[in-house]
């Protein structure tokens, strides 16, 4: 066991866990952040991506042992941060999200979030080109993309549907 | 669920620290660079090491910087959507460039580092299975095993070199910096390999590669990279082939080289086709004549066996079609050549 100090979602998080654990292992087992999904588990997915400094990351091949000096941001911490920041409401990506209706079953969709909130921080008016680029780490089982690529553009847009 | 194995972690700052914690164990460590290859391969038990020495706290291992003599520092740990992104990269490299992007996902670019590509581990489609998957098959020669599965009665593993970055830096003559518990040393990338699917690599893992250095390039050189793969993202080089064109102030092309992957268990260098380059004009007839002709000596000369996914067949036929594609997108400055 040893002892990991994570930054997830703003907090400082002290949690004992075996010492060849993924991150995401940690933080569904550990912390109870279930919000990042277990899906294939190798690389191939992208559900359990999560923003390490604000850089889509995939926590199910990140060892909690090398993630101690990021900032950690999983689908949980977005609405507490929105409202912190002053916001009302959902996280602006996740009301767009919802209202799209971009999602099936909802597995692939904390992923996806977190990918179009990085690409948006970076690039606040993206292509459909670069959409789709941004979001290709990312498989939707049920095969709903043009709705998730919608939402994309709506959150680009901040309107209100 | 995949679990990795149980091992202990080790995070050096320096080169040396690492160095002294590889060896400082009587079992097996790794090193640990972005994860993307060797945790998913932990995961599936064809590596159980004792320790794993993570290098993202080795401040050296980091950055990409233009030396005085005018040639190119990447640090081993720079990431391959670092070496895709970079500006001054892109247009000495655009091979490396290139191939850089098309690795995989925009996840496993963020992490996964060029140090790691070069490093990557054989693929095969008997081999990167779960213990439980090759365990029904009696495993293979290359884990666990002793039978080869792509040639019946083989007696020499053929999984494949799968790294998009390493035809690009065998074009570009690179060199790569290793330390180990003598000292440091440099090598060219072409030494770099050996014929046998089951370590591909003439160096030891307990190795560490530090940086990759790039030779400062002639004044009008091209370049391109393209990959055949299922999809537009994630997947591993069904085939992949890299270009370097060098052209004098006549526009005539006095040096060139290609370089394939995904196909034995060493990148493959096609030296006759390349000279077939050299002395053409792209824009010119001679130049077009030749992109045929070699595109018919790299359909000889490269042979996809069924040992990565993918019908072997059909990759064999792309092979011309991707050479001649990547070809003129290096005459013309374009690229990365793939399907989507």
């Amino acid at each position: 066991m040893r002892v990991f100090r994570l930054q997830v979602n703003g907090d400082t998080v002290e949690v004992a866990a075996p010492e060849h654990w993924t991150l995401l292992e940690v933080l569904r087992y550990k912390i109870g952040l279930t919000g990042s999904k277990q899906g294939c588990d190798k690389g191939d997915c992208g559900a359990c991506t999560v923003l390490l400094d604000g850089v889509p990351t995939l926590a199910c091949l990140s060892l909690a042992a090398t993630v101690e000096t990021s900032a950690i941001t999983t689908i949980e911490g977005l609405l507490p941060a929105h409202r912190a920041n002053g916001g009302e409401g959902a996280d602006p990506v996740q009301d767009a999200f919802d209202r799209c209706g971009a999602l099936q079953c909802g597995f692939c969709q904390p992923g996806m979030i977190l990918s179009a909130k990085a690409l948006l921080a970076k690039n606040p008016n993206p292509t459909s080109q670069e959409i789709k680029q941004s979001l290709s780490g990312n498989l939707c089982r049920c095969t709903g993309y043009t709705q998730i690529y919608e939402a994309v553009v709506l959150a680009a847009k901040g309107e209100q549907v | 669920m995949l679990r990795l194995p149980k091992f202990e972690v080790k995070n050096p700052s320096t080169v040396e620290e690492a160095i002294a914690m590889m060896h400082a164990i009587d079992g097996e460590a790794r090193f640990l660079a972005g994860g993307t290859d060797l945790n998913p391969n932990m995961k599936h038990r064809l590596f159980t090491p004792e320790r794993v020495v993570a290098l993202g706290g080795i401040e050296e291992m980091f950055g990409i910087t233009q030396q005085e003599d005018g040639s190119m520092r990447i640090g081993a740990m720079a990431t391959l959507a670092n070496v895709a992104s970079h500006a001054e990269l892109g247009l000495a490299y655009p091979a490396l460039s290139q191939a850089a992007l098309l690795v995989s996902g925009p996840q496993l670019r963020n992490m996964g580092t060029l140090g790691g590509n070069v490093m990557l581990d054989t693929r095969c489609q008997w081999y990167n299975q779960t213990y439980f998957w090759r365990s029904a098959l009696g495993f293979c020669m290359k884990k666990d095993g002793t039978k080869c599965h792509v040639i019946e009665g083989g007696s020499k593993c053929v999984a494949a070199a799968s790294n998009d970055t390493a035809p690009a830096l065998m074009t570009l003559g690179a060199e790569l910096e290793f330390a180990n518990a003598t000292g440091r040393t440099r090598m060219p990338i072409a030494d770099l390999w050996q014929a046998d699917g089951i370590w591909n690599k003439k160096v030891a893992h307990t190795e560490l590669l530090v940086a990759i250095h790039l030779p400062k390039p002639s004044a009008d050189q091209r370049g391109a990279y393209g990959k055949l793969r299922d999809r537009g993202s994630i997947d591993f080089p069904l085939f992949g082939i890299a270009i370097r064109l060098d052209l004098d102030a006549q526009g005539t092309i006095f040096d060139a080289a290609l370089c394939a992957v995904a196909l034995q268990a060493r990148p493959w260098p096609l030296k006759k086709a390349a000279a077939l380059l050299c002395g053409t004009k792209p824009g010119e007839e001679s130049f077009t004549e030749a992109v045929e002709q070699v595109a018919a000596l790299a359909a000889k000369q490269c042979r996809p066996m069924p040992n990565i996914p993918g019908d072997h067949e059909y990759r064999h036929a792309m092979v011309s079609v991707y050479t001649k594609r990547a070809l003129l997108a290096a005459a013309n400055g374009d690229g990365p050549v793939h399907h989507v």
